[in-house]
């Protein structure tokens, strides 16, 4: 009776799961997607308490209450901005309980075959791996770690690292029986993978990475879930790891990059290319010249990057942009795929503003209309529009997909300094005949463009 | 029990429906559908109390101690940042 009844929970918590992710992926269903796919979490926890044979319930209760009270504390304290990073986070945390699963599973040493075990050591090196290459991901994003960190025989060096810990996984997989020094030996050799493999990764290429960590502990626990025969686990995890692995894919497609490009190539790290390759002068313009040209344009496209974010710069645009609508001025913003430390990541700031979704443009839907483009203001954002991608082969950036702001009749670039993007390459639209450099803060920028249009 | 070609039906029919559920996604629902799916592998929480549940002897009970906690915090993190991501998208259509 107990028994069918947690079936039937967790069944329910598989189907809510599934639907609530279906919500998720439309606009306008997106908000109650969360709050069926909580529902389904909220039936399938609380059923557990009831599964049969338990104890320790005192510990349970305590470290459910510790680890999410301290979830929700940051979660509902960092700023918008910061997003990205608490994702990581809690990722490599669902990556590291699936660890734990296996170490616990591991230590009891009762498999009932040795098909359960692989899976339950392979969902171990996975979760591991996921782990500490989250939290390298959350350091990074976070500022602690400020640099890739790169040395000779790398990826040799990590090769060798991984090798170990598959070696003594399958020595726990052949022996069958569980000395608790090649346990240690073999988790710690996954967590050290996962630790090098992230450490060279550049930031701008974080989004792809916590997306694939993302995935890969779906699978873990996917793979614990085979383990401790819960279905809920199985068709959760894996739901996440092939929906995660597709959207890694979609997210590297967007920067023209092979998945196999971001993980193991330094990019950026090339001091030679295209640094010497661009000519012309920067010009700079003041906000009161900049505020008159945007205010008597006929169509204004404004391309919001990772700058905006840092500036806090969201709400000032939306003032902005509701200047310009009332004077008749068409507004429309262009949102690249990778804008940001993710995908999405402008569209959230920006909604966040209240800036109406059908505002917000698409790479293919608007690359056509910069042509017809009077001023394109360009804020934070840097390697998304360097036409060197276009022009130049011998950039590093080159190919990838750009809007292509440098077609407008005018830019206007909002930067805090002549500091090169991301990845760490000259940008060519900076220097363009057509382009004036508003230097200063993003926010306060923003703010005297206002206050130039509000004294015409 | 869930036999051997059972759990492989189960498996590929939920990667299936993983594909197809992101499949034609908007770019703008990229970041919070991933922390939607961040949130969903949030279920390990399950997995983790049933391994503390019958965990035995002090290394068995901490390291499954730090398995819920870390699950418990995958869980509610993940709900609480994409119901915070989510909740603008209400706002932006509310101002239409």
């Amino acid at each position: 009776m107990m028994h069918n009844l947690i079936q039937i929970s967790y069944f329910i918590a598989a189907f809510l799961f599934i639907f609530g992710l279906k919500r998720m992926s439309s606009p306008v269903t997106a908000r109650d997607g969360i709050f069926w796919a909580g529902i389904g979490m909220l039936v399938a926890t609380l059923i557990t308490f009831l599964e049969p044979g338990m104890h320790n319930y005192l510990l349970m209760t305590t470290a459910i209450f510790v680890g999410g009270v301290a979830a929700f504390w940051s979660g509902k304290k960092v700023a918008m901005t910061d997003m990205p990073q608490m994702i990581a986070l809690y990722n490599g945390m669902g990556g590291g309980a699936a660890g734990a699963i296996a170490a616990v599973e591991l230590l009891k040493g009762e498999f009932h075959s040795q098909t359960f075990l692989t899976l339950a050591v392979l969902g171990a090196l996975i979760g591991s791996v996921s782990f500490s290459g989250s939290m390298v991901a959350f350091a990074k994003l976070q500022g602690l770690i400020r640099r890739p960190m790169r040395f000779p025989g790398q990826q040799l060096f990590n090769i060798a690292v991984f090798l170990v810990a598959l070696g003594f996984g399958a020595a726990l997989v052949i022996q069958g029986e569980f000395t608790g020094s090649i346990i240690l030996i073999f988790f710690a050799a996954a967590l050290a993978y996962g630790l090098f493999m992230a450490l060279p990764i550049g930031g701008a290429d974080m989004p792809v990475v916590i997306s694939l960590f993302n995935a890969l502990t779906g699978l873990a626990v996917a793979f614990e879930g085979f383990v401790l025969n819960n279905a809920a686990m199985i068709i959760a995890g894996t739901v996440v790891g092939s929906a995660g692995t597709l959207l890694t894919q979609l997210m590297a497609r967007a920067m023209n990059r092979s998945l196999g490009n971001v993980l193991f190539s330094s990019f950026g790290s090339s001091d030679a290319a295209g640094s010497d390759s661009v000519e012309g002068s920067l010009k700079p313009i003041d906000a009161v010249d900049a505020g008159v040209m945007m205010a008597f344009a006929e169509r204004v496209i404004i391309i919001p990057g990772y700058g905006m974010a840092v500036a806090q710069a969201q709400h000032k645009i939306h003032e902005l942009m509701e200047m310009l609508l009332a004077r008749g001025v068409d507004v429309k913003f262009a949102i690249h795929p990778v804008a940001g430390r993710m995908p999405g990541h402008m569209n959230v700031l920006l909604a966040e503003a209240n800036v109406p979704y059908d505002r917000l443009y698409d790479l293919d839907e608007i690359n056509s209309a910069f042509p017809q483009t009077d001023v394109a203001l360009v804020i934070g954002a840097n390697d998304v529009v360097n036409p060197s991608a276009r022009t130049s082969p011998d950039s590093p950036i080159y190919g990838m997909p750009i809007l292509n702001a440098d077609q407008a009749k005018n830019v206007i670039v909002i930067k805090r300094g002549q500091g090169k993007g991301f990845s760490g390459v000259e940008n060519a639209l900076f220097y363009g005949d057509n382009t004036r450099m508003l230097y200063g803060d993003g926010q306060a920028m923003v703010g005297e463009l206002i206050e130039a249009i509000k004294e015409l | 029990m869930i036999e051997g070609m059972t759990a492989l039906y189960i498996f590929m029919l939920a990667a299936v429906a993983g594909y197809e559920i992101i499949g034609r996604v908007p770019v703008i629902l990229h970041t919070p559908l991933m922390s939607g799916s961040n949130f969903v592998h949030g279920i390990v929480l399950v997995g983790a109390m049933v391994a503390l549940g019958h965990a035995q002897g002090p290394l068995e009970q901490l390291v499954g101690f730090i398995g819920v906690v870390l699950a418990a915090g995958n869980a509610v993190g993940g709900y609480v940042v994409t119901e915070r991501m989510l909740e603008m998208f209400k706002s932006s259509k509310g101002s239409k």
